[in-house]
């Protein structure tokens, strides 16, 4: 379009002058036309200034509530998986509840990075750096949970095709070994296209090292990076590629996700809805937290310029579209349930919306379908507060879609005489609190060591690095 | 080439002019020049007269060989080195095989695409004659620069040394190996 409407040939200049069409102008993606050694200074001030007080402050906090996962775990290891609030019938409780919830985060770095990078949505490239670090230790929050259900966590190594004394090898038509195989190649690729978008920006941050031992750390990870144009070359490609390769990544990672359900016989876990489903959930659970980690960052480092209200307006309307499939695929489940004619399913879903767990289901309801409709309006997403709380409210309830799913459906399943309920106990919840610990810690150190957004791609997307601009 | 000579380096402001510049420097048939630039700049390849980059055939490589390994794994192991049964099902079919598949296909498609950057551009690379040029650490800021090597065959220094001023460049300077 743009080749059509800069050098349009005879008959389409024609068609243009007859159609006449709108002259829209595109947001800038960097406010007050800021020069490319602005950028760099913003972005490596952040890392070069002296460690602010706040920063101190947050991280001895977060280290404190990382210590809860660490006991927590501790405790489970010494003792057995019979410290959760697991029971029979409720065999799966918060540890995949929590599973679910981590892993769902981080869908929205890989979203911002890959589906975004290959629709050509510029906006993504002051956010997508941030993003694809809390995906990274999303699923290291995520992984605590499978790995440690597995009570001797020692063995946990069987979860792997490897040789072991028993002689025997995984199932390979579980979902569960799906799920292995599924989320360990989704952290790898995330953290090796996060390496690969950081190489020139770390190669910034060595030319601009004032210590020697600076110059070296950043140097090494750096590769050696001199910004060749030949190296471009083959750098854009791979980045596209990559782009390419964790599109369907990040699409089957939630669909495997959702098999661990799905593929079971479970009434209310056996529908054909799931994987696309899931896929919605998370990329609205995952922007819901980007929102929630980037509106603090944007004031505390005054970010405006980089962070604009467009990058905002359109976080948002991805939280409306994806939570607005979210309340269609709820619905749609009771539709089928009905439809279907299967007693057991009809009356999973019944017993969902008003069953004993039926506070966790309208906890549910009025976080993902009701809260996200704010964002119809440009008001509302201009109302920084009010986004930063509904952002909060977003990651709420998508927690409690997982704990809706998992534990209504197997507290009541076929035979009244084995339901349930399930509470998870102290061990639980000091498990899960632990782990935003984690993550805060792990997110702090990537604030205070690498370059929070991608210098090279902004600098890129900014009017002056257009080889046709003139003047300035 | 005996000498210690690497070549001569030019400093450019803004990336039209230095788009045109490398423009004319590929008209003039150097081959040993590179431009060292902040960011990709859009259209530069042609500007270079630079070919498609060759990394697609390595992600093609390895996501063959993540296929293949991943239906490989799951018959050897269920099927041929140890039969197990489950739900009546068969031993093997590519249909069960197919989400481990899948996942090693992009596992070892990433690697290749990441390896085969690395291999066509020879990183690491921690030493290289432009990074001892003492205004280096501009072209990972704001400024782009255009190097000619004295290994190119149409390379003689004053020549050379004219055309970078002729097209634009400044602060030229020379390149120690």
């Amino acid at each position: 379009m743009a080749s059509l409407s800069e050098n349009p040939s005879p008959s389409a200049a024609a068609l243009l002058r007859e159609v006449a069409p709108a002259k829209l102008d595109r947001p800038v993606l960097v406010e007050n036309d800021r020069s490319f050694s602005w950028i760099t200074n913003k972005i490596c001030g952040i890392i070069e200034e002296r460690t602010p007080l706040w920063w101190w402050v947050a991280f001895c906090v977060s280290g404190f509530v990382a210590s809860f996962c660490l006991i927590g775990l501790t405790y489970l290891v010494a003792t057995g998986t019979g410290v959760w609030g697991l029971n029979n019938p409720a065999n799966w409780g918060w540890a995949i509840v929590n599973f679910v919830f981590w892993i769902g985060i981080g869908h929205a770095g890989t979203l911002i990075s890959a589906i975004l990078c290959l629709l050509r949505q510029k906006w993504r490239t002051s956010i997508n750096r941030a993003a694809e670090a809390m995906t990274i230790f999303a699923v290291v929050c995520a992984g605590i949970f499978p790995l440690f259900h597995v009570g001797r966590v020692w063995f946990a190594w069987w979860l792997f095709p490897i040789p072991n004394s028993n002689a025997i090898w995984p199932n390979f038509k579980s979902a569960l070994l799906w799920d292995v195989f599924a989320v360990s190649t989704y952290g790898t690729v995330s953290a090796l296209f996060w390496y690969v978008g950081l190489i020139p920006d770390l190669a910034t941050v060595r030319d601009r090292a004032k210590t020697k031992l600076r110059q070296v750390c950043y140097g090494i990870f750096a590769l050696g990076w001199r910004g060749s144009n030949r190296h471009w070359r083959n750098y854009e490609m791979a980045y596209l590629l990559l782009a390419g390769l964790s599109t369907p990544l990040v699409l089957s990672v939630h669909t495997i996700v959702s098999f661990d359900f799905a593929v079971s016989l479970i009434p209310g876990w056996h529908t054909t809805i799931f994987p696309p489903y899931f896929v919605a959930g998370a990329i609205f659970s995952g922007f819901g937290m980007v929102l929630t980690l980037m509106l603090p960052l944007r004031a505390i480092y005054r970010l405006e310029d980089l962070i604009t209200q467009y990058h905002i307006d359109c976080m948002c309307k991805i939280c409306l579209a994806t939570g607005s499939m979210v309340g269609y695929a709820y619905a749609m489940e009771f539709f089928i349930a009905w439809y279907g004619a299967n007693p057991f399913e009809s009356f999973a879903f019944v017993n969902r919306a008003f069953g004993p767990f039926a506070w966790a289901y309208w906890i549910m309801i009025a976080c993902n379908v009701i809260c996200p409709q704010f964002f119809w309006f440009k008001a509302c997403r201009r109302n920084l507060v009010l986004v930063f709380i509904l952002s909060i409210l977003i990651n709420v309830g998508m927690w409690f879609e997982r704990f809706v799913i998992a534990v209504t459906s197997l507290s009541r399943d076929f035979m009244p005489t084995s339901w349930g309920y399930y509470s998870p106990t102290v061990v639980d919840i000091f498990t899960y609190v632990g782990t935003f610990g984690v993550f805060a810690v792990l997110f702090l150190l990537f604030l205070r060591f690498l370059p929070l957004m991608a210098m090279a791609e902004i600098k890129a997307v900014t009017p002056r690095a257009d080889p046709h601009h003139h003047g300035h | 080439m005996a000498s210690s000579h690497y070549g001569i380096i030019a400093a450019f402001d803004e990336p039209g002019p230095l788009m045109k510049a490398a423009e004319q420097v590929r008209d003039a048939g150097y081959r040993h020049w590179d431009v060292i630039t902040p960011f990709p700049v859009h259209g530069m390849d042609g500007a270079m007269g630079l070919k498609r980059s060759k990394v697609p055939r390595i992600t093609f490589i390895g996501g063959a060989i993540g296929l293949a390994t991943g239906m490989a794994l799951a018959a050897y192991m269920n099927w041929i080195d140890y039969p197990l049964i489950v739900g009546g099902k068969p031993f093997f079919s590519p249909i069960y095989a197919f989400p481990v598949a899948y996942e090693l296909t992009i596992l070892l498609a990433a690697f290749g695409t990441i390896g085969g950057m690395f291999i066509f551009n020879r990183l690491p690379m921690l030493y290289h004659p432009v990074l001892k040029h003492d205004h280096i650490h501009r072209a990972s800021d704001d400024r782009f620069y255009l190097v000619i090597e004295a290994a190119d065959p149409l390379y003689e220094p004053a020549k050379t040394r004219a055309l970078l001023d002729k097209i634009g460049g400044r602060e030229i300077a020379d390149l120690e190996d």
